[in-house]
Parts: structure tokens; sequence; C-alpha cells
């Protein structure tokens, strides 16, 4: 006790060693709280980082997406001439010409053939089409003169935009300075106009830009999703009740355990090839339609099901099971009674995850075909038919310009669905949550 | 006196009692938590399983309504009866025998629904009751019988957790005796609840050995001898001494049981 330090007041008073409040221990509480003071500052960063890794992809997706959210229209009055569309046959009318005539009416100067070939090509190519249903629904329009707005052509609309320049060598540029005049013309003319480009979602895929929406994918991914949920939930729900709640924990039971977590890991290409082999060309299942398409992403989800499934049924506190069994219930009434009902929550929770990992999956539909080419909206689980990833897919493939817009844009709409589906999870998880 | 005097009766009509173990041995894996226990449970009395922690009357308790199947290292080797029927036959239901031998566990496990609905569960599986009035009169009974009918039956929709502790531990109560069972087993009733809670459940207690056989585990030696008539001491895997609860706290025989309600250990 010869140490200067405990002769101070407390420790001789106890007679014991340590001296709260010495220079040597004021020096380790700075330190300590120091360290403690980093540890939060590296998780803010951490935090910070990754949401404004977050805000620059939206940011992104948003600058280079949200040209294709309004598209360039021409304003046309057609005069539905009796004599290229008949009455008694409206869908098979010349509805070309009288496009070609309205637009070249409004430009009377343009008199040379050629140049009246090329000033056609300021109209969509699907301009007749869309002149067309709206005579072959509602046929009394054919002898008089109706005002329709039709998209421009994706170079004229890109002008529009902004997006490819008017200046510079002419014959670097996609339109001439002639092709310019007749558009400015138009726009001094109050013919052209910027709407809101509701095609986007309510359209199907197209070859041309300016015409080519989702709606066909979008109703793609619904049915994959649905004959995907169909099976997954059941099975999945049925396996994770019998892994948990029934089977004896033996090597056989942790062998199919460590089977299912590694099939939740194995990369979605591989399941994409085990849908190719066998759905397909086993079972001849349709290529290419949502039914193959489901059951190859339903293959997918069910290990996460599964997993979810087990968790939330682990959770469900053993008391609640011992006082089933206690009053005589038997197996399946305790599972039924009380177990799975308490365990829905976190069950529709993993499910809602699991399908929303199935919408954004791409690689096992490109596999068994779900990227073709498809220009109506899905006619069922037996039709072909794309998915959003996969259009997302096929556009950012195609050179056009208005394709990369689209892409962007197609980009954002599925994360839309995305966000929905995961803040539903949360909402439910919210709502159901159970207190013991 | 007259309590004893009508049990006394019983017991010379049945005999052997209500449950009978013989030669009991329980293993958890290899380790054995049971030795060759022979303890007999009489009628319409309250048995009262005391000891220090581990030595066993759980697991006694849970192998008179087989709760111990669910669990899967567990082996139970031996002769368990009740009314000479051996519950552990192959050809017996455990589902039927938890119907007759009804359980109370030491934390209150209400179901997270109604009060209605907790105690009208058992009844409803096992096929008790067929119309809406019948469960009405089940449910008002059963809550009676536990004393929480005055308390509840202006709520009987409420959520059943959203009940005090001790009022919980009574709808579990209720609950069990909804089923109509012969017996029932208490493990631990009142261990998480207050001082007055514990009082409410004791005097209920024994009200109900009128009606049903218990067997109660305990920790609390002054909860034995307040409600049981009879006590059994376990030691170590070993029914060390059974007799009269007066005789146990008196004049126990073993030095071990002298040992323990002294308070030497344990």
């Amino acid at each position: 006790m010869t140490d200067p330090a405990t002769t101070d007041l407390a420790g001789k008073d106890r007679g014991r060693t340590t001296v709260w409040g010495s220079p040597e221990q004021a020096r380790r509480f700075r330190a300590r709280r120091r360290a403690d003071q980093r540890l939060r500052l590296f998780g803010l960063g951490a935090v910070a980082l990754s949401l404004a890794l977050i805000l620059i992809l939206i940011g992104s997706l948003g600058y280079s997406g949200h040209t294709a959210f309004t598209q360039t229209h021409l304003v046309l009055d057609v005069t539905i001439d009796p004599a290229k569309v008949r009455a008694d046959e409206p869908d098979t009318g010349n509805y070309r010409a009288l496009i070609r005539g309205a637009l070249w009416s409004l430009l009377p100067k343009v008199r040379n053939s050629a140049d009246r070939n090329d000033l056609a090509k300021l109209a969509s190519q699907g301009a007749p089409y869309i002149l067309r249903d709206r005579v072959v629904a509602d046929p009394s329009l054919i002898g008089q003169t109706i005002k329709i707005a039709v998209p421009v052509s994706d170079p004229y609309d890109q002008l529009h935009k902004g997006v490819i320049p008017r200046t510079g060598p002419e014959e670097e540029r996609r339109l001439k300075d002639k092709q310019i005049a007749w558009f400015d013309d138009l726009v001094v003319q109050g013919q052209i106009e910027s709407r809101l480009n509701w095609g986007l979602l309510f359209n199907s895929d197209s070859r041309f830009p300016e015409l080519a929406g989702l709606a066909g994918a979008i109703s793609g991914s619904f049915y994959a999703l649905l004959v995907c949920f169909a099976l997954s939930f059941p099975i999945g729900i049925a396996s994770a009740v019998y892994l948990e709640e029934f089977a004896p924990r033996n090597r056989w039971t942790s062998l199919i355990e460590v089977n299912i977590n590694n099939l939740a890991a194995v990369p979605s290409v591989v399941f994409g090839l085990l849908g190719l082999a066998v759905f397909i060309q086993f079972f001849g299942i349709p290529r290419s339609t949502p039914l193959v398409g489901g059951m190859t992403l339903a293959l997918m989800t069910l290990p996460t099901i599964i997993i979810a499934t087990r968790l939330a049924l682990a959770a469900v506190p053993p008391s609640i099971r011992e006082a089933a069994l206690g009053l005589g219930a038997s197996g399946h009434q305790v599972v039924l009674h009380h177990v799975l009902p308490l365990a829905m929550p976190g069950i529709m929770t993993g499910t809602i995850i699991g399908m929303a990992r199935a919408l954004g999956e791409t690689a096992p539909l490109l596999l068994i075909g779900m990227n073709a080419f498809i220009i109506s909206t899905s006619g069922g689980i037996l039709e072909p038919a794309t998915a959003l990833p996969t259009q997302i897919f096929i556009w950012a493939d195609s050179p056009e310009r208005g394709f990369a817009a689209r892409t962007a844009a197609g980009i954002l709409v599925l994360i839309a669905f995305l966000v929905a589906m995961n803040l539903s999870a949360v909402v439910l998880r919210r709502k159901f949550e159970r207190r013991w | 006196m007259t309590e004893t005097a009508s049990s006394a009766s019983k017991i010379t009509s049945t005999m052997t009692g209500k449950m009978t173990g013989r030669g009991v041995n329980v293993f958890y894996g290899d380790k054995q938590a049971l030795i060759d226990v022979d303890l007999e449970i009489l009628d319409r009395e309250v048995t009262a399983l005391i000891g220090p922690s581990g030595c066993g009357k759980s697991t006694f308790l849970r192998c008179l309504n087989r709760m111990n199947d669910s669990i899967e290292i567990c082996r139970v080797v031996g002769d368990i009866r009740l009314d000479d029927e051996d519950i552990y036959a192959p050809e017996l239901d455990p589902v039927l025998l938890r119907a007759r031998v009804g359980m109370v566990f030491q934390k209150p496990n209400p179901f997270p629904k109604s009060i209605y609905d907790n105690v009208a569960y058992g009844p409803r599986i096992h096929g008790l009751a067929n119309t809406r009035a019948e469960f009405d009169q089940i449910v008002e009974t059963s809550l009676e019988k536990a004393g929480l009918w005055g308390e509840v039956k202006d709520r009987l929709s409420e959520p059943g957790t959203g009940l005090s502790g001790g009022q919980q531990q009574r709808l579990c109560i209720a609950r069990a005796i909804a089923v109509d069972p012969e017996v029932i087993l208490m493990d631990e009733p009142c261990s998480a609840l207050d001082p007055i809670a514990t009082a409410r459940i004791e005097e209920l207690i024994d009200e109900l050995r009128e009606n049903y056989t218990i067997v109660i585990v305990t920790h609390s030696m002054q909860q034995a001898a307040r409600v049981s008539q009879r006590t059994a001491f376990f030691h170590l895997g070993e029914l060390v001494e059974v007799g009269d609860t007066e005789q146990i706290f008196t004049t126990p025989r073993e030095e071990r049981t002298q040992g323990y309600i002294t308070g030497r250990f344990g």
C-alpha cells in the first residue's frame, strides 16, 4: 500500500486499490467516449451513403426516363372519306391514305412526291391503326371530319423534347433542316401537342418507340406471379409446417433443411435452366407462357417462403402450443387453430418479399422465352407473354433513342411496383403484429 | 373436518386412487430425470409435489397427461394408470387423455382470442356442445367456477390477453374446467403472480377440490401447506417421501424432507 494513488480518501477508507477519477482513469473514459462516438458516426455514415446511392439511382433513372412520361402528338383534322373506308367493312379501309392526306393538307407547300413521302413519316407508322380503331369503334364517323391526335414518330418526338440536336453538320443529324422546318411549321400552326404518355402504361410492346408501352409486360408479370403464388404459397407453408411442427429432428430432416437454405442461394439463372429442361422440354408446357414462367419463379420463391414461414412458426411462443395440447387439441388442431394464424403476418411478409423478388427476376425468364416480342396484352397463363424485367431488357437492347428513355421509365415503373409490394408487407406486419 | 371425512370415504370406495404411478422412470436422452417413482394420487384431493429445482416434480406432473410426448428425446418407462387404465398403452389416444386430465401452466397462457373463445375452445374441439346456448352455458359455469365470471361477464368478447396476470391464470383454469376433466394438473400456477392474485388462486384450488382431483407443483412450501391434503417430496429424481401434508410438514420421516422443509437446502 505504498502506491501514492491508493492513499486517496475513497481508496484508503474502503481498503481498495481502484481509484476512480485518477488522470489515468479519466483518459480511459475520454477514449471510451470517443470510441462510442466513432461507432455512431460510422453507422450514420453508412446509412447516409446507402441513402445517397438510392437517391442517385432514382435520380439518374428519373433524369433519363422522365421524357418517356410525355409523348409529342400531332393533331390532325381527318375527313373519313366513304370512298376510302366502306361503312360495311370499316376495318379494311385505307386509313394510311387518310392520315397522309390530312398531314399533306397542313403543309400544302410540300409538292414534290419524294418530300411528301418523307413528310408522311412525321406521323407514327401506327397512326393509321389508331384512326382505324376509332372508326371501327364508332362507324357513324364515316363521312365526317374528326380531330385526332396521333403520336409523332420517334425522331420528331426526340427533337421536340430536345434530346437530339437541331444544329451541327446536317449529314450527321437524324433530322435534316428541311424536316425540322416542316415540324416547326406544324408547331407554329398549333398542331403539335405534348401530352401525358398514358400509352406507356396502356399500350403493349411495339417496334416503334412512340407506341411501345408496358401493358403487355405488366399483364404477363401479373399472370406469372399469380401462378408463382398459387404454387409456392401452399407448398411452401405445407413444407414449413411439416418441417417445423411434425418432422422428427434427425439426419434426414437436417439434410433437407441445409438443402432448402442452399436452394435459396442458388443463382436464379440455374432455375431458368431447370425450368427449360424440365417444364418445357420434358413436360412440354408451352414456352414463353406465364404458366411456365410462374412455375420457374415458384421454384425460386419456394425456399424463401419456407424459410420465412419456419421463422414465423418458430416465433410463436411454445406456451400457446402447450395450452392447446393441454386442452386435448390434436396436432392439426394446434397448428391450424393456433400456430398458423399467429404466424400468418410473418408468413405474409415473407411471401410478399419473395413475390417482389420474383417480380424483378430476369434471368430465368430469358431462358424460358418470356422475352418474346408480344404486341398484345397477355391473354392468360397459356398465351405467350413477356414480363416487366424482360421488357426492360428488350428495350435496353433496342437502338432507337425513344427506347432509351422508355427503358429508364420502365425501370421506374418496376421499382414503383416493388416499393408498393414491400410497403404492403410492412403495413401488414404493423397491422397484425401480436404481443404476448 | 367434514372435507377430510368425505374424501376419506372416496378413498375407501376406490382404494387405488385416481391416478397411480408404479416404477416410473423418465429419461431425457441419456440423462435420467425420474428414478423408480411410485405415487398414488387420491381422488378429490389436492396433492402437492415439492422439491428443489430439477428434482423431477414437473417431469412427473407432465407424465400424468403425456405432455412429455412432445419432447422428442423424452422416454417414459413404467406404469401410469388413470382409473386403472394404462395411459401409456399404445391404443390410448393422448388427445382423449388430456381432455380427462387438464393442465394449468406456470405462466398464464391464454390464447390471443376473446375471453369467450378461450373458454369455449376445449368444448368446441371435443364436441361437448352444439348450440350457441349450450356454449354460453359452459362458458358461464366454467368462468363462475374459476371465480372470474363477475369480473368479465360484460366483456367476454375482449381478448383474454388483456386481463391482469391473476385474471389470466383464472381464465386458464376456467378453460381447463370447461372440458370437464377429472384431474387438473397445475405446474407452479402462482409463480408469476403477486401475493393477492396468488391468494385468489389458492382459494379457488380449495373450492375446486370438491369436484376435481388436483395435482399441483409448487416451489412454495407455505403454498403446499395451505392448499394440499397430501404432499410428495422429490429430490434428485427420486420420490423421497409422500404422506398427509400435515405429517410431512410436522413429523417428516426422512431426514432429507426435514432438511428441505426447514430450509437447509433447496
